[in-house]
């Protein structure tokens, strides 16, 4: 099947399916309410209390913005990037996994029409539970947000691009330690050597340099920019990185859609 | 009887280089019970996957209503139903949550009343709203023919629908299956349990190694192939088969009280009415016989037999 029949485009959309999907994809949140919202909220109010209480007693400021709500954007991040991969890629491994994605397969549904339902809602619920670590926040530190637009730009961009990331891994994992190892040993890595919890300016010359290969800087970054006005790099290249990243996934899905990859082989 | 299903010259080779289907080409007919029989690993399942749109084929044609599976797979798609063999469902849904979304997944919009009878005929309807995992087996097994009739098929594919079912569910299968007939739905059963086919198709299909090695009415396939045996029940026993009676190939039983003859409608053996007249001018009586029809599953297992 071409690429143009794989999504037919011809044909009338099937919105009442992306619906169905989106709908039961929420509903999986808000049965597993703990883990999929309160942990999160959790575990970001005890990295306020280390990081925040420990080390913000020792750095009180960073750029002129308080310890405290420098490291929200980069907390928010870490849970939306993690989150958002996480829910996506558990979405379409689990249906995979138990075999009920022969539904999926035989219904007359498009790749694009599947893919907006899937990452729309793991984009979804990953930017809900950025908006709740930002209340959460809001409880320990004083917060401002000086670019609205943009901050929210950032987080549906950063929450679509790695659902669509955690979709390609969903879809790629054939067992569950691989549906675990790219989310554990990379993203969550790279997040925390990312500037989350400091600012790039502080590493020594070397360390700065390859720091500036980790993608995840660029997100944080620019994210930190909407709240603050401050960024490690440039804004326009925050954004330019994310879209990259962005036109990057979509072409990996592309080519599973064109082939079957894993799906219909 | 226009083909509701054509599958024309098509193949499927996996990526690991096994070949699962050969060059298969299929009618099937509107309205009609159709039986895929084979051992396992023939390609039943690659074949009906492949229709469903779940497995892409290596080449070939296949029309469901006249919409191709390939470029008009969204016409195509919606006409049909599908119930695998495993049970494959989403174990923390109740069952009303899952049929539902099995509805909108198809493109049909919300039907409470439809969905109520099709969990009411299938004798769900108490459980609408325990989740699948609480479910029996059978029950199950009636879910994912629920979840398979909620978008209104009209062809439905049943892939070993009552492997590991008790005799009952088995019964209220067969009788859902001939009232959706009644109704106009064309269906494509794989089973193992050959009586299940002779109890209810009207056409039978024997793929084997990949290929569909037959395809037959059924009646005519049990005239055509089907053998039959007349057994007597001697009133008094036999050393040995009379002289006069050689060309008949009768078997004796060990204890000489039983003779029987075998025969077939292709075979140029003599007759019965012959052979009771040769038994009677031979001195042999007989206080009874029996005669007996060859089930499916015995022409099912010498056509496999004969393949190479």
């Amino acid at each position: 099947m071409n690429l143009r029949a794989a999504m037919n485009l011809r044909a009338a959309p099937n919105f009442r399916a992306v619906w169905a999907i989106y709908r039961v994809e929420m509903a999986r949140a808000f049965r597993t309410v703990l883990q999929s919202i309160i942990s999160p909220v959790i575990s970001t109010s005890l990295y306020f209390v280390v990081f925040g209480s420990a080390i913000g007693s020792r750095i009180t400021e960073i750029d002129g913005i308080s310890y405290g709500a420098f490291i929200v954007p980069g907390l928010m991040m870490l849970s939306l990037l993690t989150q958002s991969i996480s829910n996506a890629s558990f979405a379409i491994y689990f249906p995979k996994f138990v075999g009920s994605i022969y539904e999926l397969l035989s219904a007359p549904v498009s790749y694009l029409e599947i893919i907006i339902a899937y990452v729309g809602g793991a984009a979804t619920k990953s930017i809900l539970l950025g908006l709740i670590i930002l209340a959460t926040a809001a409880l320990f530190v004083p917060l401002r947000i000086e670019h609205p637009f943009w901050m929210v730009a950032f987080l549906v961009l950063t929450a679509v691009t790695f659902s669509l990331f955690g979709f390609i891994i969903g879809i790629w994992a054939k067992t569950f330690e691989q549906l675990q190892l790219v989310p554990l040993l990379i993203v969550t890595p790279l997040t925390f050597l990312g500037g989350s919890f400091y600012s790039i300016h502080m590493l020594p010359g070397i360390w700065k340099t390859i720091t500036l290969f980790n993608p995840v800087v660029y997100l944080i970054s620019g994210f930190r920019w909407s709240f603050y006005g401050k960024a490690d790099v440039s804004v326009g290249v925050s954004l330019g990185m994310t879209l990259v990243f962005l036109a990057v996934c979509i072409a990996i899905v592309a080519w599973i859609f064109r082939t079957g990859y894993r799906l219909r082989n | 009887m226009p083909s509701i299903l054509s599958i024309s010259g098509v193949s499927k080779t996996y990526a690991t280089g096994f070949t699962a289907l050969k060059q298969v080409n299929l009618d099937i007919q509107r309205g009609e019970i159709f039986a895929l029989l084979g051992p396992n690993g023939a390609g039943k399942t690659t074949l009906i996957s492949i229709v469903c749109g779940i497995v892409n084929r290596s080449s070939g044609t296949v029309t469901v209503d006249g919409h191709d599976i390939g470029r008009d797979y969204r016409a195509a798609r919606s006409l049909i139903g599908l119930v695998p063999q495993e049970l494959t469902i989403d174990a923390f849904e109740t069952v009303w949550a899952t049929v539902n979304y099995s509805r909108g997944l198809f493109g049909k919009p919300a039907n409470p009343a439809f969905v109520e009878k099709v969990l009411r005929d299938l004798s769900l309807w108490d459980k609408k709203d325990a989740k699948a995992i609480t479910l029996s087996g059978g029950m199950k097994r009636r879910l994912m023919i629920a979840k398979a009739l909620s978008h209104e098929p009209r062809i439905l594919f049943l892939d070993e629908p009552t492997a590991g079912v008790d005799v009952e569910l088995r019964q209220d299968m067969w009788a859902m299956v001939r009232r959706l007939r009644e109704d106009g739905v064309t269906i494509i059963l794989t089973t193992h349990y050959i009586e299940e086919a002779e109890a209810m198709a009207d056409r039978v299909g024997v793929i084997n190694r990949g290929e569909i090695i037959l395809v037959e009415g059924k009646a005519e396939l049990m005239r055509k192939l089907g053998r039959k045996q007349m057994t007597l029940e001697l009133r008094a026993p036999l050393d040995s088969v009379p002289d006069g009676l050689s060309h008949y190939a009768l078997e004796l039983a060990p204890d000489g009280n039983q003779l029987t003859y075998t025969y077939d409608n292709q075979s140029d053996r003599p007759g019965v009415a012959s052979l009771i007249r040769d038994l009677e001018a031979a001195g042999v009586q007989f206080r009874d016989l029996d005669t007996k029809n060859s089930s499916l599953e015995e022409i099912f297992v010498n056509l496999l037999r004969q393949e190479p």
